[in-house]
């Protein structure tokens, strides 16, 4: 019986033997496994992205939106409704009555234009309560948020973002300064500290204000959304009840209200971009067939070629199965070699991408990279292994005349 | 009981339509340590003799008893593990590995045989030194002349210490020299008391063996002792 590190040293030894066929077949594994390692970690980078903004939402936050949906989700015919009565103030301060919730935020969302000192620029207006910075976990960098006020008649008063301080007063301090907002005049109180992200409305840039101020400066009695947080996450389902409950009472009895958890809004995308993920795998994957293909091409000529190298072996006293692991060895090598190093193109790709695009935590998943390995090397030793067989088994005089 | 015994070895070959008898009825007998040459006209049947005798071939119909045992119905692996311990084969156009060198071409037989790496590098500096070679250990075939190449060829072939040689026209690849060396070789090989047989076109050389069969036609035509 031969012994193992032998089957191994001759398996290299062939392998090393034909640089360009071993070089080919490399590659072809290599840029298979790359691309899958590749294209996940687009994917489920995009997945994670879109997943980690919504966790900045706080996980036990249920937003109600005025109108009536059938799902509850952001499925097909989300949004449409069947003329809704308006949210108002009065709405939300009804909701701090449920035990259940403890912050509420009404919120007012409009576009006007800032200026100070001459400077003027279109900005995105908030009205909203003391409550709004823990909901949306803001914090701020100078002065103090909102203060708690009756939400139905605001101060003038405004906190404004990183990047609004940064524009309109550069190296001047904001706080205390007057600022005009549309045709009103209020006092920064606040500069939120930088965050870079907030889906949808980036922080940096808003300007907030009390609710009813944001409601005379833009003349309307309703509210955008109200944000509701439950006391915690496994009270958020007894929590949407109530708030239903509560809105129902003050709505004559209608369900004219639509509430959103972040759950079923992070269900969905993560739903979506997972499908996207596994697409773009599959598709990786073909690219991987393809290799394993043209792997058994490859092994198939070196077998044609060696079958006379086979038949010798076999006239001094080689096994068929001595012949098999041996050419079993050399196709485990060159498909683990070929795996590992389109793992290590695929991760530098992975790197790559990060820096060009910092946002996006593009690493592969476990189990597309287990799964990319695993395909190249199986289809690998399997693909090369059948031609082998087939020369084991024939007379060494047969083979030893193949040329 | 004699070495090699063959009883009515029948091989047909199938080309198309039309069967190539290529041994006939063939018998014979061949006793431990003999030196036997075999020679005919091309195509008469000499190779698929000497392969069926290195078990590299099988017979249509026969039986052929090596050292008292039927070896004709013995499993693949176990006419592999014969051919291992008992048979030297030396091909015409040598067969040695390309990619490998000398040394490593005569270490194959041990290789297969799993014997621990430390004895094979004894028995190889041994069989490099007894054929000549001792300096040409690490060169690779290509880097070799051509008695240079049979020498290695029959270094493998000896290396496990077989019963028996069997060369298919050693010498049909070599000027007339290099294959007197070659022949004086395996004579030497012979003299220690290895089975040897030699198919030969070289009237010459076939002329040396202490018993000498003719075939022609499939057929054993005449075996003459001398
Ligand atoms: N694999 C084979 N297939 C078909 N015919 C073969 C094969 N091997 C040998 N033969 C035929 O068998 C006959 C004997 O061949 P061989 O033993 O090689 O002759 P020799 O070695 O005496 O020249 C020839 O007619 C040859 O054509
Ligand atoms: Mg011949």
């Amino acid at each position: 019986m031969m012994r193992s590190r032998d089957i191994l040293a001759f398996a290299t030894r062939a392998a090393t033997a034909t640089p360009l066929r071993t070089a080919l077949m490399m590659l072809a594994m290599a840029i298979g496994v790359a691309a899958v390692v590749l294209l996940t970690a687009l994917g489920d980078g995009a997945r994670r992205y879109v997943v980690r903004e919504f966790s900045a939402l706080g996980s036990s936050l249920i937003i109600v939106l005025p109108g009536r949906t059938e799902t509850g989700g952001l499925g097909a015919g989300s949004f449409v409704t069947n003329t809704p009565r308006d949210l108002t103030v009065d709405d939300a301060a009804a909701l701090q009555r449920s035990g259940l919730i403890t912050r509420v935020a009404p919120l007012v969302v409009g576009n006007s234009e800032i200026a100070y000192g001459g400077r003027l620029r279109e900005v995105v207006v908030v009205g909203s309560s003391t409550a709004f910075a823990e909901i949306r976990n803001f914090t701020t960098a100078q002065g103090r948020f909102l203060p708690e006020e009756d939400w139905r008649r605001g101060s003038a008063v405004a906190v404004i973002g990183a990047t609004l301080d940064k524009e309109l007063f550069g190296t001047e301090p904001a706080l205390g300064k007057m600022i005009r907002v549309g045709d009103r005049r209020y006092r920064v109180i606040g500069v939120l500290a930088a965050s870079g992200s907030g889906l949808g409305m980036n922080a940096d840039e808003l300007v907030i204000v009390p609710v009813a101020a944001a409601q005379a400066l833009f003349n309307a009695s309703s509210l955008f959304r109200i944000f509701a947080e439950a006391r915690n996450r496994d009270a958020v389902p007894a929590a949407k009840d109530q708030i239903l409950d509560i809105l129902k009472a003050r709505h004559d009895g209608e369900e004219d209200v639509t509430l959103i958890t972040q759950d079923a809004v992070l269900g969905t995308f993560d739903r979506i971009l997972g499908a996207l993920t596994l697409a773009v795998a599959g598709i990786a994957a073909i690219s991987l067939a393809v290799a394993g293909i043209l792997v058994m091409n490859v092994m198939l000529v070196a077998v044609t070629q060696r079958t006379s190298e086979i038949g010798l072996l076999k006239a001094l006293g080689a096994t068929g199965r001595a012949i098999r692991l041996m050419f079993l060895t050399e196709a485990a090598l060159l498909s683990i070699a070929g795996a590992l190093a389109g793992l290590l193109l695929g991760h530098l790709g992975a790197w790559g991408l990060r820096l060009a695009f910092p946002v996006l935590p593009a690493y592969p998943p476990d189990w597309a990279i287990l799964a990319g390995l695993g395909t190249a090397i199986v289809t690998g030793v399997l693909f090369g292994v059948m031609p082998a067989r087939h020369a084991a088994t024939l007379d060494p005089v047969d083979a030893l005349a193949k040329r | 009981m004699a070495q090699i015994e063959l009883d009515k070895i029948q091989r047909i070959f199938q080309l198309g339509d039309s069967e190539v008898h290529a041994l006939q009825d063939v018998s014979l007998r061949i006793e431990a340590g003999e030196y036997v040459s075999v020679m005919g006209p091309s195509g008469s049947g000499k190779s698929t003799l000497l392969n069926l005798l290195g078990l590299l071939d099988r017979p249509n119909d026969g039986t052929y008893r090596l050292e008292g045992r039927d070896v004709t119905t013995l499993g693949p692996d176990d006419q592999a593990r014969v051919r291992r311990e008992r048979i030297g084969f030396v091909f015409q156009s040598f067969h040695l590995v390309p990619r490998l060198t000398a040394e490593e071409n005569i270490a194959l037989p041990l290789l297969l045989a799993g014997i621990a790496p430390a004895e094979r590098k004894t028995r190889v500096a041994q069989a490099l030194s007894d054929f000549g070679l001792g300096t040409r250990g690490d060169h690779r075939p290509d880097q070799l002349s051509g008695g240079q190449r049979q020498r290695v060829a029959i270094a493998r072939a000896t290396i496990m210490q077989p019963a028996m040689l069997l060369a298919d026209e050693p010498t049909g690849n070599l000027d007339r020299a290099t294959g007197e060396d070659v022949t004086a070789l395996l004579e030497t090989l012979n003299g220690r008391g290895v089975t040897l047989i030699v198919v030969t076109h070289d009237p010459h050389m076939g002329e040396r063996a202490h018993r000498r069969i003719r075939m022609e036609d499939g057929r054993i035509q005449s075996d003459t002792q001398r």
